[in-house]
Parts: C-alpha cells; structure tokens; sequence
C-alpha cells in the first residue's frame, strides 16, 4: 500500500494491523479462501471434512504436485513454462520402478528387500530428473527455443519414454523402505512429530529475531516488540496445531492388529497408535525451506528473479542467463523425480498413467500461488497453498458427491477465476502485473 | 590525435561491427584519457551505442582492438568489462524493475555472508550511505524500482556504476529521460568524478550539452567515425555539419 508515499515522505507510517505485523496481504487473502473453501465443504458435508483423517488425507495427496510447483514458480519467474512436468515424473518413476525391481535385485543380485535398495533408486531417479531438466535446460538457453515447444515435446517423449522402458506394464510392487515416502506407510508417530514440530517451532521463532536484529543491527527501522512476539506465538501455534491434527489421526485397530501380528505379537487392550507427520509431508516441508532460501537469500535466486524482471538487464550485469535456464530446468527435473517418488510410492506401483496431466495442476498451483506468468513475480509458500487449494477443491468436491466432469468444469473456472482476482488485486496495490 | 603525453585510458583501434549485411561500426578508432570526458555523437543508428556496447561487454567486435592503459584485453562479456573497472550507465538504465535499489544496485556483485548467502542487510545499508551522497531525496530504498520516478531510477543506474570505483564509466544518454534538477545533478556528478581522474565516455543527442560537458567529441555516422575534435576548436555549427553533412571543420591556418 506504500504506492501512495511520495519520495519526500518521512518514514513510511504504519497503517493498520497487518502493516505492523508487515505480512503480506496476499498471502492472507489465499489463506482467507483457503479457510473459506475449507469450512464451506466442512458445512455441507455434515462436518466430514475437517476431519484429522480427513486432513491428513488432503495433505499426502497434495504433496506430489506441490513439489513440483515450488520449481515451476522458478521456471515461470523467468518466463518459461514447462509442460512435461508430468511425463518427467513418469519416466523417472519408470526409471525408479525398474532400478527396484529388476536392474538391483536381478541383474546386480542384491535380491529383494535389500536395506539399500531403496536409495539407490530414488539416486538414479534423481539423476535422471536432473539430466532430462538440464536437457531441457540446454535446449531453452544455448540454443534459443522456447521453452513452450521444448517441454510440449518433452510432454510426448517422457510420457512414452515411461511406456517404453516399462512395456506399459504396471510395475510393483515397490521396495518396502521406498513405500514409505507415500504417506500413510511412513509416518513419524506421536512422539517424532511433536519433537519436529517444536524444532520447526524453535527454528520459526529463531528466524523471526535473527532477522530483527540484523535489522537493529543496521541502524532499521524494526517493528514493535510486540508485533514480533504476536508472530511468533502465530506461526509456533499453526506449526503445533497442525501437528497436533495429525497426531489425532488413530491407526485404525484393524490395521494395529495386523501389524502386531506380523511380529507374531498380540494387540494389547485399549492400546491406540496415531499416524503423525507423513515423511512425504516432510520432504515438502524441507523442500519449501530449501528452495525458499535459494530463492530470497542465494545469488541464484536473486538472479532467477532479475532475470524474470529484465532479461536483458540481467544480461547486461554480468549474469550468465544461459546457464541459468540450465540451472532452473535442472532443478525442476530433480524436483519431478522426488514427486515421483512420493506419487509411486503412494501408489505402492509405478503404473502407466502416473503424473498424467499433472503439468496442468502444477502449473495451475503455481499461478493460483500468485506466480505471474509476465515473469518475475511469485513465491514458494503461495505455490505450496495453491496446490494445497487446488487439492481441498478437488477432494471436497468428490466428498459433495459432485460429478466428476462437474469437477474439473468447477476447477478450470477457479484457476481462470484465480488469476482475474490476482489482477485487480494487483492493480488496486498499484503493483506490476 | 594524442593530446596527453599519457597512455590513454582506453583505446578501441580499428573496431568493426556487422549485423547481418549492416556495418554498424565500420573501422572505428577512438581512445580516452583520465579525467577526461569524450563524447559520442551522431545520428540514431550512427553506431554509437553499438560501439560502447563493445566496450561494455554486450557486443564482441568482428574485428580491432580494445587497450586498458595500454594492455590489449579481450572482452567477451559484460562481466570482463566489470573486471577492468569499466561501468556502464544504459540508455535504458538496464534495471530489474521488480527488484528493489539494493538488489539492483548490487546486481550480479551481490555481498555475500560467510555462508554464501547474500546480506540483504548490509547491501541495504549500503545503497543507504551511497544514495545519501548522490541523490539525498532518495528514500524508496525497499520498494521495486518500478515504482521510482525517472531520476531516482537513474541515480539508481547511476549508483551502480559508481559504487564500485569504476575508473571507466560509460554513460548513454544519462539525463535523456531527466528533469531540469536531475539533468543539473548529473553533470555535478560528471565533474566531480573528473576531478577524480575518471575517464567518461558521454553519449548524447544534445549538441549544446555536450559542448559544455564534454573535453573532446567523436562524431559518427552511418558507422563510421567523421572525426574527434576538442570542443574548444569547434562550434556547435561545426559538429552539427559534422552530424548531419558527415563533413569534418575546415582547419583555419
């Protein structure tokens, strides 16, 4: 809103609440309809949705394409797009399912099972995610093409490079370690989620006066005491109740008994187990930080971001803007081959359709997120909300009972809708669009 | 033509350019000294800022020379042109709108904490002291640049090239988008760093600016160098019929 102070204005006065705290307006209007949708599909549907369970579900399914988003706000920032997001993840999911399942087992004899199966794949996935983004990378950059046709080709060669490599056969199941980056079949438990969400807790609160004195630390202007404290007791209480939520999601006792059995022991009375955090809900988590920081605190995120704001100035101060296409697609590769460990492993299979048409939700995420497509604009945790968005949308609408060609008719016009609000609220603030 | 007994600054000797069957800059030779301002004039499309676009770093020369106080240097990038301390100030100002002064100012030279990351708040308190020298009104520090005026745009240009004790500057048409106050204060800022002994290639439109700004001009049209004059051989007539006729002043005995 400091549109309106003029250059020989003093300090900029603080306005009303939101200023002080200094969050970001947009930021709160997405977790506004967030908070709307989601108590909106709570009502009708008799209070199913906001559910722990119910919740829990929401979150491991929204974690493969909001992977994938964080790295298509990179990829947009600079302008680009990348259409093969979901046959990239295909073919390193092929890539992985086969690493599993017949190159160690078989042909190197490690057999089934073996501790170290797992990771091996998910490693040779991630360098086939890595070298097909570079790839791309190098297509975009040194030799000029545009992004849009390099990843529509990439859409149709990965897709079938997938099929291909697999026959088109569903390939499962997958390594036991490997499953449990799906969700339900890995989760911390009780007590490893209260002991991450107090870390996330100590670390949110750290950041926060870290900053602030670094700030006192150059002679800025910081924003009061309490202002900083009332953050913080914010941020520690959605990171604890949102743990908390999902502590409260119980292993079904069925599903206890079964696995007592397994170790050839009897499920005692009244004994009860909760899921807690999901590792895949983890990694996005770490996912989130990391690439946030690459992109507010790295010089390849400041590039990324000068790049998408004036190519040629970027040019122009030295930044070797080839390279980092490169650099950009990269990451997004590596990006889809960690997705595809999530979304395989949910699947306990790699099949044939996996990731189809996920491009379109990632991207979708990303500019719900408030990425602009002119480039230069976006951020990681608004990429994170709108496929969190786009996920609760679809999901509350199956629980409605609403068809399924209704479905996706409702989510095209929210995405076009989405991107029409960004407008006027950009031009209401006086930024650019 | 050498009017120090000094190695000059920079020399671009026999410099060609073409753009598909176009010679933008055909032959080229022109040289400066410290503290000495040269200025570039011509014609839209007379070659200039193609020339000292190859001196920045953003063309390679088919062809010539460039020499750094008498060194022959190869200059393939802008990121060369940072290395030999030569800055450029762009017509377009060749700002990152969506970033704020800081982050522009420090562009591709970002300062760095000893984890690598970069130290927005040092970088901040830096443009501070160096805005407070060269623009005092100047108080957008945090905001994207799009939201500045033309002039605090240009002090933010301004002050990138300078911060980082340039010792060649390049300045195409520096007070081209500026007001009267702002024209004024840049040509304060072009004395002083005379006075500082740096060299200051000057391009402009503006004959009678010119004249008053600069020590030598170089005339250019259609690519090709008409001639180099000290501004106090000539008048304003002469370099006009120099711009437009491509004629260079006849010599009184």
């Amino acid at each position: 809103m400091s549109d309106t102070q003029i250059a020989d204005a003093p300090a900029p006065r603080r306005r009303n609440i939101f200023e002080t705290l200094e969050l970001d307006t947009r930021l709160l209007g997405m977790i506004g309809a967030f908070v709307v949708l989601a108590v909106g599909f709570h009502l009708i549907t008799d209070g199913r949705f906001l559910t722990p369970r119910n919740i829990f579900n929401l979150t491991i399914q929204t974690v493969s394409v909001a992977i994938m988003a964080t790295g298509m706000v990179f990829v947009i920032v600079t302008r680009h797009i990348d259409l093969s997001v979901g046959s990239l993840l295909a073919t390193a999911s092929a890539v992985m399912a086969m690493t599993q399942t017949l190159v160690l087992p078989e042909w190197l004899g490690l057999g089934l099972g073996h501790p170290a199966t797992a990771w091996i794949a998910i490693a040779v996935g991630l360098a086939t995610g890595v070298a097909i983004g570079a790839f791309h990378g190098w297509l975009v950059g040194y030799l000029a093409i545009p992004a849009f046709i390099v990843t529509l080709g990439g859409l149709l060669v990965w897709r079938n490079v997938a099929w291909y490599l697999t026959s088109g056969q569903t390939i499962g199941p997958l390594d036991e370690t490997f499953r449990k980056f799906g969700g339900i079949n890995g989760t911390l438990g009780t007590t490893g989620s209260w002991i991450v969400g107090l870390v996330g807790c100590a670390a949110a609160v750290w950041l926060l006066f870290s900053a602030r004195r670094n700030k006192v630390a150059h002679d800025f202007p910081v924003k009061p005491m309490w202002a900083e404290i009332t953050l913080a007791g914010i941020v520690s209480a959605v990171i604890l109740g949102f743990i908390w939520i999902l502590n409260s999601y119980q292993v079904p006792a069925a599903r206890l008994r079964r696995n007592f059995e397994a170790r050839g022991e009897t499920l005692p009375e009244g004994y009860t187990e909760a899921y807690g955090l999901p590792y895949s809900v983890l990694l996005l988590i770490v996912i989130a930080i990391v690439m946030t920081v690459v992109a507010r605190r790295t010089r390849l995120g400041r590039y990324i971001f000068a790049t998408g704001g004036n190519p040629d100035a970027a040019e122009l101060s030295g930044i070797n803007t080839r390279l980092l296409t490169v650099k950009i697609f990269a990451i997004m590769g590596a990006l889809c081959a960690l997705s595809a460990v999530v979304a395989s492993a949910r699947l306990t299979n790699h099949s044939n359709d996996i990731g189809i048409l996920d491009e379109l939700r990632v991207i979708a995420a990303a500019v719900i997120g408030g990425t602009a497509l002119a480039g230069g604009i976006g951020t990681i945790y608004g990429a994170i909300l709108g496929a969190l968005i786009m996920q609760s949308l679809q999901s509350g609408m199956a629980m409605v009972g609403v068809d399924a060609p209704l479905q996706n008719i409702v989510v095209g016009a929210v995405l076009v809708l989405a991107v029409l609000v960004d407008i006027i609220y950009r031009k209401r603030t006086g930024a650019r669009s | 033509m050498t009017p120090d007994q000094t190695t000059p600054l920079v020399e671009m000797r026999d410099i060609s350019i073409a753009f598909g069957g176009v010679r933008a800059v055909d032959h080229v030779s022109i040289d400066l000294y410290p503290g000495e301002v040269v200025g570039l004039l011509g014609h839209n499309g007379a070659g200039k800022s193609t020339l000292i676009k190859i001196l920045s770093g953003a063309y390679r020369a088919d062809s010539g020379e460039i020499l750094i106080e008498g060194k022959k240097v190869t200059i393939n990038s802008p990121r060369d042109a940072r290395h030999h301390n030569i800055e450029t100030i762009y017509q377009t100002l060749a700002l990152a709108d969506n970033l704020d002064a800081p982050s522009n100012l420090f562009l591709g030279r970002e300062i760095v904490t000893p984890l690598g990351l970069v130290n927005d708040a040092k970088m901040e308190a830096e443009t501070r002291r160096i805005m407070a020298r060269l623009n005092p009104n100047f108080r957008k520090i945090k905001e994207p640049v799009s939201a500045l005026s033309g002039g605090q745009r240009q002090s933010v240009a301004i002050a990138r090239a300078v911060y980082f004790n340039a010792r060649i500057l390049i300045m195409d048409e520096p007070t081209a988008a500026l007001g009267v106050h702002e024209t004024k204060m840049v040509a304060d800022l072009i004395q002083e760093l005379k006075r500082q002994g740096l060299g200051i290639f000057l391009i402009s439109h503006d004959t009678r600016e010119m004249m008053e700004l600069c020590d030598r001009v170089s005339v250019m049209k259609n690519g090709r160098l008409i001639g180099t004059e000290r501004v106090e051989d000539v008048t304003e007539d002469d370099i006009l019929s120099m711009i437009i006729m491509g004629k260079k002043p006849e010599r009184a005995a």
